[in-house]
Order: structure tokens, then sequence, then C-alpha cells
């Protein structure tokens, strides 16, 4: 219980460090967005009366102080450009972006283990070999690109090949521009527009899991205990499920924890393509517009939703393995990171 | 025993992993050759723009209209595009490399640092190296690239700052781990200064994991450009990068899908050979240990 108050008082620590360093980040950055918000042809004194408006002429630390009070009271604060509560944008995005992303991350993560647990059981075959290929190629693709390729397949491509019209999918948008359905109508058209984006996510992702699964599974395979196992003749099937995945789950959990924050992050430039207007659609404009508050709230919920899940993971790993029990809390920080290089 | 316990047949997993890692190097060296030599045979001809109507958007595998062959087609410019792939490998490879050495300078210096003063300053790097990793890293690059403005110098220090947190966990737990080996005990004990102790006999014995880190780093970086580039973040037209000749062939999907696609492959065919060569000096590594 004491360690658990410690971990969590860091996990808070690590989100000041977090915010703070936005704020220096995106306040040291040329660019004003008042600037942006009047005319080119202002005079210096409106600039100043916009500037005073936005409370952007005020000393940083003071503005640090304004933001940080207010977020303590839990407002994060009103867009620049929009006028809209950056809460309010965050809401709104928030739901979009994760019908993609967590679509995405189930179906790499169900697809990525089975098939990384079918190759470890086959290691050095030669299925095993080609899917290791197959696997660092998906893994490989950037996620803008494979978006392009698909566009062209279900556009041109279908075209080319004769699908007939009602079996092709929509290559844009989350939903039919004049679409007057309602009920189970307007989740079809969803759905419709939702498989390209989740195809791009999960492609890659499912990759990803299954060159992780495959290592995690082999190396538990080669521990100690399991050839202990194997020479007391225990059968099998009882060691590769009690002994081989029990071992090989932890990593998989500190996976799982390392990819949930991309169920928020990660479709930046998926939802660019698609036109899907979720989270990361949301960035890029903030960012273009110097919209501080709302690049700072996003920034906030990332890195939240990133020190949560790692401590999630990292609690749930001490449950299933007793040897992290006494580990100090640096060591499982180490996997993290080796995981992630 | 079939299954899992075939695995302790290494030799099979080591002659095709030599054969892959030999793939990747000759891909590698080919690409990096290829991409130093060849933009300046040809003589400004990947930027030059002439007959625009003649030349445009031509398949590959076929001819302009001036006659002239092209093996990859031509763009939305009448460029050929295999001879802009070939310039582009140089800015796209080049920032992929500077990228990670700075991201890998950082994080050993950082890391090293860290280890060897300890106290408040081990505090400092690590609580900013762990801030910075709670941050998507994608995130990060966007928010800095586009709030600095974008252009070659801004990349190559923006993955470089955005790149050394884990390289830096890695070398400072390394350096902690060959501090209290007996020969740095026999260096100081010998009135060797402290700084020398660390540069000279500490960090060379304390690189391995971070080579595997730096290795894959390499190919993550060009990824990361190439998305920069994408989205018009990185690397500027007309200079030539994958990214955004991909963004260039974008509006041109549907008629000439060719431009977007081609340099795509090259992409991801170097980031295989990257991820190749790291995950076999990682299992070197692993069996060395």
């Amino acid at each position: 219980m004491r360690r658990l108050s410690l971990r969590v008082l860091d996990a808070l620590v690590l989100l000041w460090t977090v915010t703070t360093l936005t704020f220096a980040l995106i306040h040291l950055a040329p660019g004003d967005p008042a600037s942006l918000l009047i005319a080119p042809t202002a005079t210096a004194a409106e600039l100043a009366r916009q500037r005073t408006l936005l409370g952007l002429d005020a000393p940083l630390l003071v503005q640090y102080g304004r933001w940080m009070s207010a977020l303590l009271h839990g407002d994060l604060g009103v867009s620049l450009a929009s006028s809209r509560p950056v809460a309010v944008i965050i809401a709104e995005a928030l739901p979009v972006s994760l019908l993609l992303g967590a679509t995405s991350l189930a179906l790499s993560f169900v697809f990525g283990v089975l098939l990384g647990g079918w190759q470890a059981l086959r290691a050095t075959s030669r299925n095993d070999t080609l899917l290791t290929v197959l696997t660092t190629t998906a893994y490989a693709a950037p996620t803008f690109w494979l978006s392009l390729a698909l566009v062209t397949l279900v556009t041109s491509g279908a075209a080319r090949f004769g699908v007939p019209l009602w079996m092709r999918l929509p290559a844009f948008g989350i939903r039919e521009p004049a679409a007057l359905a309602t009920g189970f109508e307007v989740w079809r058209d969803v759905f419709r527009h939702a498989v390209l984006p989740v195809l791009v996510l999960s492609l890659p992702g499912a990759a990803g899991v299954a060159r992780f699964a495959r290592r995690a599974i082999l190396d538990a395979a080669n521990a100690p205990h399991v050839q202990a196992a194997a020479a007391r003749g225990l059968s099998r099937g009882r060691i590769e499920i009690r002994y081989v995945l029990r071992t090989a789950l932890s990593p998989l959990v500190v996976l799982f924890g390392l990819m949930l924050p991309g169920v928020i992050a990660g479709s930046v430039f998926v939802e660019q393509i698609f036109a899907w207007p979720g989270l990361g659609r949301a960035m890029m404009s903030a960012i273009a517009s110097r919209d501080y508050p709302v690049v700072l709230g996003l920034a906030l919920m990332y890195a939240s939703v990133v020190i949560v899940a790692n401590l999630a993971a990292d609690l749930l790993v001490i449950q299933l393995d007793p040897r992290r029990r006494d580990a100090a809390s640096d060591q499982s920080a180490d996997d993290r990171v080796g995981a992630v290089a | 025993m079939t299954g899992l316990h075939a695995i302790n047949a290494d030799r099979d997993v080591n002659d095709s992993g030599t054969r892959a890692l030999r793939i990747a190097a000759i891909l590698l060296a080919v690409l990096a050759v290829g991409a130093i030599v060849l933009p300046s045979l040809n003589g400004g001809a990947p930027t030059r723009i002439d007959d625009v109507m003649a030349t445009r958007l031509v398949s590959p595998f076929s001819r302009d209209q001036l006659g002239h062959w092209h093996l990859l087609g031509t763009d939305a410019f009448g460029r050929d595009i295999l001879a802009r792939l070939w310039l582009a490998a140089r800015i796209s490879l080049g920032v992929g490399v500077a990228g990670s050495l700075l991201a890998a300078a950082l994080g050993i210096a950082l890391g090293a640092i860290a280890a060897w003063r300890g106290g408040i300053v081990d505090r400092l790097i690590l609580a900013i190296g762990d801030g910075l990793l709670a941050i998507p890293r994608l995130v990060l690059l966007l928010v800095i690239a586009s709030l600095w403005g974008p252009g070659l110098p801004v990349v190559v220090v923006v993955l470089g700052l955005t790149g050394w947190m884990a390289i830096m966990r890695l070398v400072r737990s390394d350096v902690l781990g060959v501090r209290v080996l007996p020969f740095v005990e026999g260096a100081t004990a010998l009135g060797v200064s402290s700084q020398r102790v660390l540069w000279r006999h500490v960090l060379p014995n304390a690189m391995g994991s971070a080579t595997v880190a730096i290795t894959l780093g390499v190919g993550n970086a060009i990824v990361l450009e190439s998305g920069l580039s994408f989205l018009g973040l990185g690397i500027q037209p007309p200079a030539a990068s994958w990214g955004n000749m991909i963004a260039g062939g974008r509006e041109w999907l549907l008629i000439a899908p060719w431009i977007a696609l081609v340099p795509g492959v090259l992409l991801i065919a170097t980031v295989v050979a990257c991820t190749v060569i790291g995950d076999a000096l990682q299992q070197r590594g692993a069996r060395a240990r």
C-alpha cells in the first residue's frame, strides 16, 4: 500500500514536470497567436490590445501561474482561436479518436499475440521465417504511406477491377456528407468509413505485437525454470501453458501499457488523411494557430494517459510476477525503455 | 521434441540471421553510395523542370513525349522519379543518421553524467527524461517542428531532442554497473582524474545496450522525418525527401499512384534493413551476456 501511494506521488510529480516542460516549450517558441487573430493590416496598438485581451502581455511566470491555478481548479482554459472551452474541444474529439484507436488496439493485440504465439511454436521453420519477413515489413510501413496505398486500392483499384459499387468503401470522412440516416443506419455508415483507417492502424500494430510476442515467448521458453520443468518430465501442453505463456505474459502486459496511449495519439496521420475529426486533427489545427491552451490541454491529456497506463502496467506486472515484488521500481522503468527501444 | 523446445537449435537462427544481416548491410551500403554518387552524375536533372506538358505523369517503364525512357515514371512536374529518389535518399538517410547520432550523443553524455554525478543532477536528468518520455514522440515532434518552423536543421535538432531519453536510461544503468568494477577502482586508485576515468574507462565499457538502441533509432528517425515532411513540417520542396515526395504524389493518387507509392517502397526497405541490423546486434549482445 505504501509503495502504491509512492508510485502515485511519483506519477503526479511527473505529470507536473510534463506540463511545465510543455508550457515552456510552446511559450518560448517564436510566433504570436494574437497576430494570427487580427487583420494583417492591423496597427501595433490593435495588436497590443489583442494581446492584452488574450492575457499574453503578462510576464511568462504570471501566465504560468494563472494557467496552473486554473488547472488545479479543474479548468483547462479557453481556446484562443475559437473561444470555446478546451475541455469541450477535447470531449468532442476524444470519442471519435477512441473509436479508431480502441478498435485497432484490440485487433492489433489479439491478432498480434495469436500470430506471434503461432510463430514461436514453430520457431526457425520456413513459415516462421516468412512471417518474420512479413511482420518486419508491415511494422516498418509508415501509416501515411499505407493509408495512401489502401486509398488507391479501394478507389482507382476497385474501379479497374470492376468491384460493384455497393461493395466499395468510402476513402474519406466519418459519415456520408448528405446522410439523413438514423439509428442503425448511422452506425453502419460510420462502420463503413472506419474500415480503412482501422485497417491502416491495425496492420503495423499487429505486426509489431507479433514480433514482440514471438520474442517474449521464445525468451520465456529458454528460461531455466522451463528447462527444469521439462527435465521433471511434465507434459508439453502443461509446460507451454503453465510455464511459458505465464512467464511471457508480463512483457506482454508492459507492451499493452506502452501501446495504450497510441489509442489516442497514434492516429495523427490517419486522421489527417482520412479527414477523421479526432484528437490528431484538433492537435494539428491548434498547433498551426498557436492555440496555446488547446495544445497544453491535449499534451496534458496525452501525458496523463501515458503515465496512468505505465503505472497500471507496472502494478499489474507486480501482481503477475512475484519476482518483481522485491525489485526496485527503477528496474521496471528500464524494462519499459528497453521495450520502446 | 518439436515446437518451443526446438529453439535450442540456435545454429539455424544464426544462419538465417547472418544472411538477413548481410542482405540488410548490402542494401544500406548500396543506398548510401548511390545517394552520394548518383545525384551528382546527372547534373541537376532531378530538380530541373523542363517541358512539363511533354514529360509529366509518365507511368513506370515507359517513354515521355520527348522519347526519354523512365524506369519509375515521372511526377506532376515531369521530373524523373528514380533520379529524385536518389536525391531524396541523400536527405532522408542523412537526416535519419544525423538525427539519431545527435540523440545518441545527447543520451550518452547525459546518461554518463547522471550516473557519474548522482544526487540532484541524476534526479534532474531523469525527471526531464521521464517528462519527455511521457508525451508521445510524434506529438512532441509536431509541436516543436511546427512552432519553430520547418526546415532541415530544425528536423535534425528536433529528432535529437526527442530521441535521447531511452539511450540516456540505458547508458545510465550500464555506467552504474561498470563503475563498481575492479578496473575502475584501480584507475581511480592510480590517481586518474574522475573525468578521465568516466570517459576513457567506464563509458567505452557501458555502450553495449545503447548500440542497439542507436541502430534502431536510425530507422525510427528516417520514418519520423518522412512523416514530418509528409505533413509539410519537415523538408520543404523543391528539396526532395521520401516523405515530401509521397506528400507531393498524394493529389495525383487517382491518376498517377506511382508518384506517392514508389518512394514508400524504398523507405520501407531502408527501415527494414535498419531493424534487421538492430535485431542482429541485440541477439548477439544477448548471447554474449
